[in-house]
C-alpha cells in the first residue's frame, strides 16, 4: 500500500496546480499519473528559546557552550546566508533567536571580542536590510557593520590555509574565524544537503577551496546531493571539514524547520487537488487566474513580499558530525516520502525562487539548476526518473537576468553555452579565466554580484541530472532560444509534452509528478523484478 | 601558414587592463593638481596673476567641457605656461599627496591588485599630466601610463600640450596602438571608466566595465550587460 502522500490519478481527478515561475498553472495529467505530495508540516517546537538553551547546555559531544567561554577570548560567530530557507523566513528568523541567546551568554561570561560573519562562500554579499532580517534588529544595531559583515572569499589578506586533505584538497578559510579561540557556527538546515561540515567548508572558504568539489567530476558522482551517504560532494566536504576541525575550535549549532512555506490561508497548496473543499478550490482557481493576468512586476512583488511561516522543529548543538546526524534525521522525517518504482517521465513545476535569486529574477541558468539540479535530486536510494527518462518542467524560461546579482551569468549563458554545454569542457577551457576576471570579481567584492565562478558551479550542479536524464521538455517557454541553449525541447502544453515523451511508438509511460514546493523528497525503492536493470544503471552512473 | 599562426598566438602577451583615472580610480580631476600648482607659486603676486588668468579662461573652459574634452585640457594646461620643469617636478610629490592620493576611491587599489593577480599589464590612461600620473603609477606598485605631457622649452613649460592630447575618443586610438606595440589581444583586454565620454575607449576592448558610472554610462552598461560597480565612497 502506498504512502498517503503518493496519489495515483484517475479519470475523474481534477487538474493538478503547479508552479511555472511566478505563476500557478493547471496541468491535465493522464489517469495513472503518480503524484508525490509533501508531507504535512511537522509540529513546531513549543518553546524554541528553551530548545536553544537546552541544546547549547546539553551538546552532542564535547563541553556545553558556557564551559568554552572565557573572559577576554576571541570569538567568531558564522551565520548561514539568505540563500536559505526559501522563501526567507518570517521574522524572527531562527538565526536571530540563536544569536540573541548566545550573545547574552557571552556577555555573562565576559566575552566581548566578538565578530559575526555571514558565511556566504561565493554567493553574493547581503545588503544591510537582508542581514538585519537574519540576525534581528538588536544584534544588527550593536554589531553592523564593523563587527557584523559578509565573508569575502577574494580578500586574500584575510584568508589562511589550514591544510590539505590526503587528496590534495586545500582548506583555505576566513582568517578571523581561523584565528579565533572559538568559532561558533549558526546554521539553518533547509535541505539535507546543507549543514554539517559543509557550513564551514562552503561558507567560510575561498574559491580555491570550493573548486576542489564544485566541479563536474565530483558532481557526476552524486546520487544524490540530498543523500550525503551517496554524494561525492559530501565526501569531499567531509574530508576537508575534518582537516578544518583539527585546527578550529568549532562549536556547531544546527536548526531544522518544517515545510510550512505558505501562510495558513494558503496551506491548501500542500494538498491533493481532489481533496480541496469548495472554498479552497475557489481560492486556488482565483490564484491561478490572478497569476495569469497580473503583470510580471506585480507577481514578483507579491511573492517577494511573502516570507514563509516556517516552524522550528529542532535545535542541535555541539560536535559537527554528531550534531548533523540529528539534523539529518529531522530532515528525512519532514521531507522523505517512500515511493516504489521509478518513472519514465518526471514532471515538476519550477517555482520563482531558488537559493541563488532571493530578491531577484530566476534567470535561465537558475531554471536549469532548479530542474536538473535540485528537483531531479530530490531522492534517496534511486532517482525518481529511470535512466534516460524524460523530465517535463513548466517555466517560461524568460531571457532575463538581474544585472546586479547575476552579471557573470549573462556571459555564461549567451557567450559560453552557444559554444558548448559540456561541463568538463567549460570547466577546463573557461572557468579559470572567468574566476580571475577583475571586473566581475570587483562586482562580487564591492557590489552584490555572485562570484564569476558561480555560473559554472550552477551548470555543474545540473551535471548529475544531465548525465541521467534522456531529455528535458519545457512547457510554457516564452521563447525557443533559451531552452535550445540549455539543451531542452519545448512544448506548448502538457499534453503535447507527454505526446513527445511517448514517442512514435506511443508507448505507455509511468508518469510521476513531484508536487513541490513545499519541499518533498522521494525514498525510491525498486521492486525486485526491476532491480536488476536499476543495478546495472547504478554501476553505469558510478563509472 | 598554420605554424606561423600558432607561433603568433603563442607570442601574444597576457591581456592589459586600461584604467581611466579621474572619476574612476580617484574622485578628483585634473583641476585639483592644477589648483595646487597655481596656489604654490613663488610670490603671492604670481599666485594672483595665474589664478586671474585661469579665471579669465573659466567661461571658455566651461563651454569646452560641454563640447570637447581636448579643448578643455588645452585651456586648463595653458595655465602651467611659464612654470619651470624643475619646479613642476619639485612640487609633484606634494601635489600628488594633496590633490590626488586623498581622493583615491577606497577599493581602487584592490581593483588594480586583482587585475595584476590575473597577470594583466596595468595601464593608466588619463588626461592628467605625466609628472602626476607617474606618482600614481608608483603608488599602485608600478603601471604603464598613457597621459598628457607639457611642451617644455629651455626648461620652462610653454603652456601647450605635446601631441597626442589624451582625451575622449583619442583614448581609444591610443589603447589600440598600445595593444599593438605590446602584442596584447584587445579581445582579451579590459577597460575601466566612469564616464560616457569614454565609451570609445571601453568599446575597443573585449571586457569593458563601468566604474562609479555616470547616468548615461550606467544605462549603456546595463543595456550591454557590461560589469558595473563602484569603488567605495570617499569620506
Amino acid at each position: 500500500m502506498s504512502h498517503p502522500c503518493v496519489v495515483t490519478l484517475d479519470a475523474d481527478s481534477a487538474p493538478r496546480v503547479i508552479f511555472a515561475g511566478d505563476r500557478l498553472v493547471e496541468v491535465n495529467m493522464p489517469p495513472g499519473t503518480r503524484c508525490i505530495y509533501p508531507k504535512p508540516p511537522l509540529e513546531p517546537l513549543a518553546d524554541v528559546d528553551a530548545a536553544i538553551r537546552y541544546a547549547i547546555n546539553h551538546p552532542e559531544g564535547g563541553d556545553p557552550l558556557f564551559a568554552k567561554l572565557k573572559p577576554g577570548m576571541k570569538l567568531t560567530i558564522a551565520v548561514d546566508d539568505i540563500s536559505l530557507p526559501l522563501p526567507p523566513m518570517k521574522r524572527p528568523d531562527i538565526r536571530e533567536r540563536v544569536l540573541n541567546i548566545v550573545l547574552a551568554m557571552c556577555a555573562d561570561y565576559g566575552v566581548d571580542d566578538i565578530e559575526i560573519i555571514i558565511a556566504l562562500g561565493v554567493h553574493r554579499r547581503l545588503r544591510g536590510p537582508e542581514i538585519k532580517h537574519i540576525v534581528g534588529p538588536k544584534v544588527f544595531k550593536e554589531y553592523y557593520p564593523d563587527r557584523l559583515y559578509n565573508h569575502d572569499a577574494e580578500d586574500h589578506d584575510n584568508l589562511v590555509v589550514l591544510g590539505e586533505t590526503e587528496l590534495g584538497e586545500v582548506v583555505e578559510v576566513n582568517k578571523r574565524a581561523a584565528e579565533s579561540d572559538l568559532l561558533l557556527y549558526v546554521n539553518l538546515n533547509f535541505v539535507p544537503m546543507d549543514g554539517g561540515h559543509k557550513s564551514v567548508i562552503c561558507g567560510l572558504v575561498s574559491y580555491r577551496s570550493l573548486r576542489a568539489h564544485h566541479n563536474p567530476k565530483t558532481m557526476r558522482q552524486c546520487h544524490s546531493y540530498m543523500d550525503p551517504a551517496a554524494s561525492e560532494l559530501a565526501n569531499s566536504v567531509e574530508r576537508m571539514g575534518k582537516v578544518a576541525n583539527q585546527k578550529l575550535n568549532l562549536f556547531t549549532i544546527e536548526t531544522t524547520i518544517n515545510n510550512r512555506m505558505f501562510p495558513d490561508a494558503l496551506s491548501f497548496l500542500h494538498k491533493n487537488e481532489d481533496d480541496l473543499d469548495g472554498k479552497e478550490r475557489a481560492l486556488l482557481n482565483g490564484i491561478v487566474q490572478a497569476t495569469a493576468i497580473l503583470p510580471q512586476a506585480a507577481r514578483e512583488k507579491i511573492f517577494d513580499a511573502s516570507p514563509a511561516p516556517f516552524g522550528v522543529t529542532g535545535v542541535f548543538a555541539g560536535e559537527t558530525e554528531a550534531v548533523h546526524a540529528k539534523t539529518l534525521e529531522m530532515c528525512w522525517k519532514q521531507y522523505c516520502v517512500p515511493v516504489e518504482g521509478q518513472a519514465d517521465v518526471l514532471v515538476a513545476g519550477i517555482p520563482y525562487v531558488s537559493p541563488y535569486n532571493v530578491h531577484a529574477f530566476l534567470n535561465p541558468l537558475l531554471v536549469q539548476v532548479m530542474a536538473q539540479g535540485y528537483l531531479f535530486n530530490m531522492y534517496r536510494g534511486h532517482p525518481i526518473l529511470k535512466k534516460g527518462g524524460t523530465m517535463i518542467i513548466t517555466h517560461p524560461c524568460t531571457d532575463r537576468f538581474d544585472h546586479d546579482q547575476h552579471a557573470p551569468y549573462i556571459d555564461f549563458v549567451h557567450r559560453l553555452l552557444p559554444e558548448t554545454r559540456d561541463a568538463m569542457e567549460l570547466h577546463k577551457r573557461y572557468e579559470d579565466e572567468y574566476a580571475k576576471d577583475p571586473a566581475l570579481i570587483q562586482m562580487f567584492r564591492t557590489g552584490h554580484a555572485y562570484h564569476p565562478s558561480h555560473p559554472f558551479f550552477m551548470w555543474y550542479w545540473g551535471e548529475a541530472g544531465r548525465q541521467h536524464i534522456g531529455r528535458v521538455i519545457v512547457v510554457g517557454a516564452d521563447n525557443e532560444y533559451i531552452p535550445k541553449l540549455l539543451g531542452w525541447e519545448t512544448a506548448a502544453t502538457m499534453e503535447d509534452a507527454l505526446y513527445m515523451a511517448r514517442g512514435e511508438e506511443a508507448r505507455k509511460l509511468d508518469i510521476t509528478l513531484l508536487h513541490a514546493p513545499p519541499i518533498v523528497m522521494a525514498d525510491v525503492t525498486i521492486p525486485e523484478a526491476a532491480s536488476e536493470s536499476a543495478g546495472s544503471e547504478g554501476a553505469e552512473a558510478e563509472s | 601558414m598554420l605554424d606561423s599562426r600558432a607561433q603568433l598566438r603563442d607570442q601574444k602577451a597576457l591581456p592589459a587592463s586600461y584604467f581611466d583615472v579621474d572619476g574612476t580610480l580617484i574622485s578628483s580631476n585634473v583641476l585639483h593638481p592644477a589648483a595646487y600648482y597655481l596656489s604654490h607659486q613663488q610670490t603671492p603676486l604670481q599666485v594672483a596673476l595665474r589664478f586671474g588668468k585661469t579665471l579669465a579662461n573659466a567661461p571658455r573652459m566651461a563651454m569646452a567641457e560641454l563640447a570637447d574634452r581636448r579643448t578643455f585640457n588645452e585651456l586648463l594646461f595653458s595655465s602651467y605656461g611659464g612654470m619651470s620643469s624643475d619646479r613642476l617636478e619639485l612640487l609633484a610629490d606634494d601635489a600628488f599627496n594633496t590633490a590626488m592620493k586623498p581622493y583615491l576611491y577606497p577599493k581602487a587599489k584592490d581593483l588594480i591588485k586583482t587585475s595584476r593577480a590575473a597577470g594583466h599589464e596595468i595601464v593608466l590612461i588619463s588626461g592628467t599630466l605625466d609628472f602626476m600620473l607617474d606618482r600614481l603609477a608608483d603608488y599602485f606598485g608600478g603601471a604603464s601610463i598613457i597621459c598628457n605631457r607639457l611642451e617644455i622649452k629651455d626648461g620652462y613649460a610653454t603652456g601647450k600640450l605635446l601631441k597626442p592630447v589624451v582625451a575622449g575618443p583619442e583614448k581609444a586610438r591610443l589603447i589600440r596602438e598600445h595593444a599593438r606595440i605590446n602584442n596584447h589581444d584587445l579581445n582579451d583586454c579590459f577597460a575601466f571608466s566612469d564616464s560616457y565620454s569614454d565609451v570609445p575607449m571601453l568599446s575597443v576592448v573585449g571586457h569593458p566595465a563601468a566604474v562609479n558610472p555616470d547616468r548615461r554610462l550606467s544605462l549603456l552598461a546595463k543595456a550591454y550587460s557590461w560589469p558595473m560597480f563602484d569603488l567605495g565612497v570617499n569620506t
